[in-house]
């Protein structure tokens, strides 16, 4: 009896602080991209000395809150600097792409990429802190801030450039999904998939395509999802499904790797999806999104025009392009204009290479991830590749 | 077929035991596997079941099994990415490690001494047969002449070392953090390795014995907290178990490490290893909370009753009569929690720590090694399975030691 005058009391106290904690909370909630705007508006105020873009960009991008196109202007660069290195987010599982090789050290396609930012901003490209990220997690690191950029190859949709609140900057590789199976298996066209278990991951892209493309066909399967790449390749090889679905870059690179048999497995001549992967960075701060767009243009600008990490000084030394001058920061101001050194570009073609010089390392004829150029070319060669002007 | 025993006959007036009990091995197999019919069955069946596995197994394991992944990828596995030129210090902590075990063993334990030669003999093994460089191969030389000094130094002075062996594990895991973190900044003797570089198995190692080390107080502290007259401090404690453990860790993890820099200053920054540690200690206190109460409840009435007649006031009582009693009741409980938070700690995998799960995950993916997961998952169960055994030998040994079944 005496205790419930207690009881009542605590209950009231504790419904009074969840209450008062939870008054705030649900403003922090609805109102955090407004708060942002307000905390950033200050930076704006700073910057637009120097920076152009700054004023022209909330006009341009009539999105749900106008003013956070231009509000975190030059911010994301100020905090890698005052840091002193990019914290980049990479896939971490994905051969060919991105891995620890045995020395501990982190290697493939999207950390090179990692490596051409920091050579860019640092004129270092050791200056990198790689987090590796799963499927899921992935966005919300880049929205929380937790990474500057997520090169972990992530397809270009609509709703993931939109609604997430995401901006995708360049298309560093043009993939494609495809099937894979067993040469005996007589399989050649959708239409013969029809009762098939079909392996694929869990959570991605791939799982939905390939649920529209056979629904579409009409054809009746048993998805079997796996957490991770390498079971749902390691399910497949070991027979318990009767085709596998992925892009084509890893369905090509895993034929070599996984399969005891890699010849007696086919990739089917069909194509279910487009998928550009290339880095993404936050809305909101399009300082840092021209950086890292520019700095892979740089990269193919570079194959275009032959310059390669071996012979880059001899041709910042002996050019008479102006175009090529610009691009070295020989002439001009370019890099400034993206907040950077104007010798940006020469600092990351000597550091990590030019495209195909990154392509070659990691997805080349001469590792085991091997997968032809095709899309992945210059458009000189018939490919996808194509870098606006440097000037 | 004599069922009588051999050293019957030397003596006529020693008490011998029950004869029945001794059989050659042949009896004891015929006595115990194939009488009656069915359990001739049954030894059958299970043989053959036993061979079905084995076999393919020993096969895969012996000719086709690709082992080069384990062995190139074993720094990886071990310590993840951190500097090579620092690992020294690592090495160090091992050997503080070996010598503070050493005195332990040294000043306490007398009997089955024989059971310590395999442990001291692994790393001499490990030297010979493994291909390592020079310096590693000194250092597991080492290793278990470090221990074996320890240990007669323990024995020597056992009266004094007995008294503040503790002391020496209570400082240890400071010490580790230190040696393992660093010091000076970027130069310097001892300079700070940042924990992005953590990994493999010494991430799990901190994780586990941080985890075990804050969340047993923070527990027992509920535990009292739940069966307190204050109502606020009860209420409070009732709140906080029911809401963690109504949470999977991982949930608890994903919010330390994605959701809470959503709710941070832009410039306040939490180390990551240190989020994972806090969500495992809040997350595992509140279980022990529940296993310690178990312990308070097995106390009777009638030893608070007398601890007040004694005049003690009620933290008194806790601390010397009640805590004392309940700890030592629910001490395989309380270790199963540990063996448990050890092994949930490959959850931080999920959010991008390298512990040993994570580096092998992304060993996995190294080209050269493309569908090894057998190999490596082996590889790293095996080395989960030794760390348990071991935490379970020990509680083992520490409930002997206190009595615990016997009074």
């Amino acid at each position: 009896m005496q205790k419930q005058p207690f009881i009542v009391g605590s209950l009231v106290a504790l419904s009074l602080a969840l209450s008062a904690c939870a008054a705030p909370q649900t403003q922090t909630q609805t109102q955090s991209a407004p708060q942002r705007v307000v905390e950033t508006v200050v930076v704006t105020v700073e910057v637009p000395v120097t920076t152009t873009p700054a004023p022209a960009a909330p006009a341009a991008a009539a999105t749900p809150v106008p003013a956070a196109g231009a509000a975190g202007f030059g911010e994301t660069l100020k905090a890698i600097q005052a840091r002193g290195k990019l914290v980049c987010g990479v896939n971490g599982q994905l051969p060919g792409f991105s891995f620890i090789d045995p020395q501990g050290n982190w290697s493939g396609f999207d950390a090179d990429f990692c490596r051409v930012l920091a050579a860019a901003i640092f004129g270092d490209a050791t200056k990198v802190e790689f987090r590796p990220l799963t499927t899921q997690e992935r966005f919300t690191a880049l929205q929380s801030g937790e990474v500057d950029v997520l090169i972990r190859n992530t397809t270009w949709t609509l709703v993931r450039d939109t609604d997430l609140g995401l901006n995708f900057t360049a298309v560093t590789f043009y993939d494609g999904q495809g099937i894979m199976v067993r040469n005996d298996s007589g399989i050649t066209k959708l239409e013969d998939l029809k009762g098939a278990t079909i392996c694929v991951q869990k959570g991605t892209t791939t799982e939905l395509n390939l649920a529209d493309a056979l629904s579409t066909a009409g054809v009746e399967y048993t998805p079997a999802t796996f957490e991770d790449i390498n079971q749902t390749y390691g399910a497949y090889a070991q027979g318990r499904c009767d085709a596998v679905t992925s892009d084509k870059s890893q369905l090509s690179s895993v034929a070599k790797g996984v399969l005891p048999d890699p010849d007696n497995h086919v990739i089917m001549d069909l194509t279910l999806s487009k998928e550009p992967l290339g880095p993404v960075v936050r809305h909101g701060d399009d300082q840092w999104l021209d950086i890292v767009r520019w700095s892979i243009f740089a990269t193919f600008f570079a194959e275009e025009k032959a310059i390669t990490s071996a012979n880059v000084d001899d041709v910042k030394a002996n050019t008479t392009n102006p175009e090529i001058k610009r691009f070295l920061g020989v002439e001009g101001e370019l890099g400034q204009k993206l907040g950077l050194s104007n010798d940006w570009a020469y600092k990351l073609i000597k550091q990590v290479g030019n495209y195909a010089e990154i392509y070659d390392r990691n997805l080349g004829p001469n590792t085991k991830t091997y997968i032809a150029r095709g899309q992945n070319s210059l458009y000189t060669n018939g490919g996808l590749l194509y870098s606006p002007p440097f000037r | 077929m004599s069922l009588r025993p051999a050293t019957a006959a030397s003596k006529a007036d020693v008490v011998l035991p029950p004869p029945t009990e001794r059989y050659p091995l042949l009896g004891w197999v015929w006595k115990h596997l194939f009488t009656p019919w069915h359990n001739a069955l049954l030894t059958v069946l299970a043989l053959g079941l036993l061979y079905l596995l084995a076999v393919p197994f020993a096969q895969w394991a012996l000719t086709q099994a690709r082992w080069e992944v384990v062995v190139v990828n074993l720094r990886l596995l071990l310590i993840g990415q951190y500097p090579l030129e620092q690992v020294w210090r690592l090495w160090l902590s091992v050997h503080v490690l070996a010598f503070v075990a050493g005195l332990t063993i040294g000043s306490t334990v007398r009997a089955g001494l024989w059971r310590a030669v395999p442990i001291l003999a692994a790393p001499w093994a490990l030297a010979l047969v493994a291909d390592f460089d020079l310096a590693t191969r000194a250092h597991l030389g080492a290793l278990p002449v470090v221990g074996l000094v320890a240990f007669v130094l323990g024995r020597l002075g056992h009266v004094y070392v007995r008294r503040h062996v503790i002391g020496l594990w209570v400082i240890y895991f400071p010490l580790f953090i230190l040696l393992v973190r660093g010091l000076t900044a970027e130069e310097g003797w001892l300079p700070v390795v940042p924990t992005n570089v953590w990994g493999g198995l010494v991430l799990t190692f901190v994780l586990t014995v941080a985890g075990i080390i804050f969340s047993f107080p923070i527990g027992v502290l509920l535990a009292l907290g739940r069966r307190s007259n204050l109502p606020l401090v009860r209420w409070a404690s009732v709140v906080y178990i029911e809401l963690v453990r109504g949470v999977p860790l991982v949930t608890i993890l994903f919010m330390a490490q994605i959701m809470l820099p959503l709710f941070l200053p832009s410039n306040v920054t939490i180390d990551r290893v240190l989020r994972a540690v806090v969500g495992i200690v809040l997350f595992t206190a509140a279980y022990q909370a529940e296993n310690v109460r178990g312990g308070l409840q097995a106390i009777s009435r009638g030893q608070y009753e007398a601890a007040y007649a004694l005049g003690l006031n009620s933290l008194q009582t806790n601390l010397f009569i009640i805590l004392p009693q309940a700890l030592r009741n629910v001490i395989p409980v309380l270790v199963g929690q540990f063996i448990a938070l050890y092994k949930d700690t490959s959850l931080v995998a999920i959010v991008g720590l390298l512990d040993l799960l994570g580096i092998a995950k992304s060993v996995l993916a190294q080209p050269a090694y493309i569908g090894t997961q057998r190999e490596v998952y082996l590889f790293i169960s095996a080395i989960y399975w030794l760390f348990s055994y071991v935490m379970s030998y020990l509680s083992q040994r520490l409930e002997k030691a206190l009595g615990v079944g016997e009074r």
